[in-house]
């Protein structure tokens, strides 16, 4: 490790009257798979823009590899970036179009074949190299994407959105390929998405953004497990609140009055001060159903509903309160889905260390 | 509904008609054996082609007329997709005056048009010649090149652009690499159309004329001699098949273009 590979120092980025991008730090290591998630319009893909030096930053300093790069245009970065459109010159054949970079550079023939071949080899690509984009499939189009940028051994590798296109099925094989290809190469990837499923299954690292702020950079499961805001638990994976006031925080367990529903315990208890009011978050599998010990932390409900996904079932289950809870409980076989109908009252239960304290 | 059926085949028919055989009637008397253009025709001869070849004034006159042409279509090719680049690519201020400014020739009557230019070449102390009539066609030719070569850059790629740069390529080497493979297209068709923009233009070209005369201007002061001119009507044929074949072959490189 020597240094970042991408540093956003107090960047800013603003069209006119919008605040595109807010005053923001993020440090890339090197050889790193970094996402940035959020929703369309958070900045993500202004931020992205600026690291390709097609924006340049109204405010802040950008550094890659430890040089400030922040008014250098793209042509002169040793960045690459797979746009969300592929962006394949539809002139030029598979060959021709991961030829480009190096073309550009002068170099000699015989070392563009040798690196165009072991590009598109790197891709499986092999045997495709005369064809038009046009005579592609959306994934192979992507493929070439890829080697188009990994042939001129970027010191970073930028992603906008690269699997928005594609099906389903073929999404996932890609997130595994992508995965494949960042451990081989070991070039550092930004990769810009608003899935978070696909920022969770290949990402080291994972910077969440709203309003131009990057709210939470953490590793997958940590964003997960512990979401420092509303925001964040929201836009990752399904999440249960309640509205606490916290009454005791001794040791290492908080106690919280929730109103209506009752004390809830939550583990540990961060820092917040005694008397405050905070959101408690639960995640929809964290919580059981009709346990037969329940935990520390238990409330009675109504079903509203059971919804059946397959190797799960959903329950909506409203609170004394009224607060509608989503619990996930594994689908154990028919007996165990009558087991439970609308209509039934139930008693809910779950650990301390499954609340998490999530500023609004 | 079935009125409807019934009759936009008979109007197209009859706008048919009427484009078409004023051109058949051309090609008719141009193989006509007899100077006056009346029916009934008379019998077939090929001697108006014979006298047409013969005749080194007309010949010069149409190579006038093909070298300003290419002369002409070349350059308002180039400075239309110039300015076809800037208009659709760039935010500046002034850019809806700009596109006003190049494409207002359009609107301005010729004969307008032809004096302004005509004051202008005296005032300037311009000797007329070929010269000036290019000139001229490349201010009415400008506008057609500017709009056929935008509208084929509007539905460009933008992400192109910066994938270009993206890979280190300057500006230049995009526009040679990228842009202008892909608009080629477009360009021929411009090229094609200012062309014959400036082939049959004889308003402009009477007022800027040196004194090489052009087809059209020639044509023009021949069709007082009633014996010369069916020589004319089979120049005037051999240029319809011309710019016919042009634009098939113009239309057949395009759609082998796109298919590659």
């Amino acid at each position: 490790m020597n240094g970042p590979s991408v540093e956003l120092v107090g960047v800013s980025k603003r069209y006119g009257e919008v605040l595109a991008v807010d005053d923001i730090y993020l440090a890339v290591g090197e050889g790193e798979f970094f996402s940035i998630l959020g929703p369309s319009g958070c900045g993500k893909t202004s931020t992205l823009r600026m690291i390709a030096g097609f924006e340049f930053p109204t405010a802040g300093v950008l550094r890659i590899n430890g040089m400030e790069m922040t008014d250098v245009p793209a042509n002169r970065r040793n960045v690459n970036m797979v746009f969300q459109n592929y962006a394949l010159f539809p002139h030029l054949s598979v060959n021709e179009n991961v030829a480009f970079g190096l073309r550009v550079k002068g170099m000699e023939n015989s070392v563009i074949d040798e690196r165009v071949a072991e590009a598109l080899a790197m891709v499986q690509l092999e045997g495709m190299h005369h064809r038009k984009p046009a005579q592609l499939s959306g994934g192979q189009q992507q493929r070439v994407a890829l080697a188009r940028a990994l042939v001129n051994r970027p010191a970073v590798l930028l992603l906008d959105e690269p699997l928005g296109a594609l099906d389903q099925k073929l999404r996932k094989e890609m997130q595994f390929e992508l995965k494949r290809l960042q451990r081989e190469v070991g070039i550092t990837f930004v990769y810009v998405t608003h899935d978070q499923e696909e920022a969770l299954t290949m990402s080291d690292r994972i910077a969440v953004m709203n309003d131009g702020r990057v709210l939470q950079v953490d590793d997958s499961a940590s964003l997960y497990d512990r979401p420092s805001t509303r925001f964040v638990a929201n836009f990752i994976g399904t999440s249960n609140f309640l509205t606490g006031r916290a009454v005791r925080l001794e040791g290492s367990v908080g106690e919280f009055e929730v109103a209506g529903v009752g004390t809830v315990k939550a583990q540990p208890a961060g820092p917040i001060s005694e008397g405050s009011t905070t959101s408690l978050m639960i995640r929809p599998e964290r919580l059981r159903l009709n346990a037969s010990e329940p935990g520390d932390n238990s409330v009675d409900g109504l079903v509203d509903e059971s919804i059946f996904v397959g190797n799960d079932i959903l329950y909506l289950v409203r609170l004394k309160d009224g607060t509608v809870f989503t619990i996930r409980d594994q689908n154990k076989g028919p007996e165990a889905r009558t087991a439970v109908r609308a209509g039934d009252p139930v008693r809910l239960s779950w650990a301390p260390a499954a609340t998490t304290i999530v500023s609004d | 509904m079935i009125s409807r059926f019934r009759i936009l085949p008979a109007y197209y028919a009859f706008l048919v008609v009427l484009l078409y055989l004023p051109l058949l009637v051309l090609l008719l008397f141009s193989f006509n054996d007899g100077t006056a253009l009346s029916f009934p025709l008379r019998g077939f001869t090929t001697d108006w082609y014979e006298g047409m070849l013969a005749n080194g004034q007309l010949l010069a006159a149409a190579r006038n007329s093909a070298v300003v042409g290419v002369g002409v279509s070349t350059v308002a090719t180039v400075l239309g997709t110039l300015a076809a680049i800037a208009l659709v690519r760039y935010k500046f201020p002034g850019k809806t005056l700009f596109l006003m400014v190049a494409v207002t020739p359009l609107l301005v009557p010729f004969l307008i048009l032809g004096v302004a230019l005509l004051i202008l070449f005296s005032a300037l102390d311009v000797d007329r010649s070929l010269l000036t009539v290019g000139a001229a066609h490349v201010v009415v030719a400008i506008p057609y090149t500017v709009l056929i070569v935008a509208s084929r850059l509007v539905g460009f790629n933008r992400n192109l652009e910066e994938a270009a740069y993206d890979l280190g390529a300057s500006f230049s080497y995009f526009l040679r690499r990228v842009l202008v493979p892909l608009i080629a297209p477009a360009m021929l068709a411009a090229w094609l159309v200012a062309f014959t923009v400036s082939f049959d233009e004889f308003v402009l070209a009477s007022f800027t004329i040196g004194r090489e005369p052009t087809l059209p201007v020639f044509i023009f002061g021949q069709v007082r001699f009633a014996n010369r001119f069916p020589q004319v009507v089979a120049l005037a044929s051999v240029v319809m098949v011309l710019s016919l074949g042009m634009v098939l072959l113009a239309q057949r490189l395009q759609r082998a273009w796109t298919r590659r």
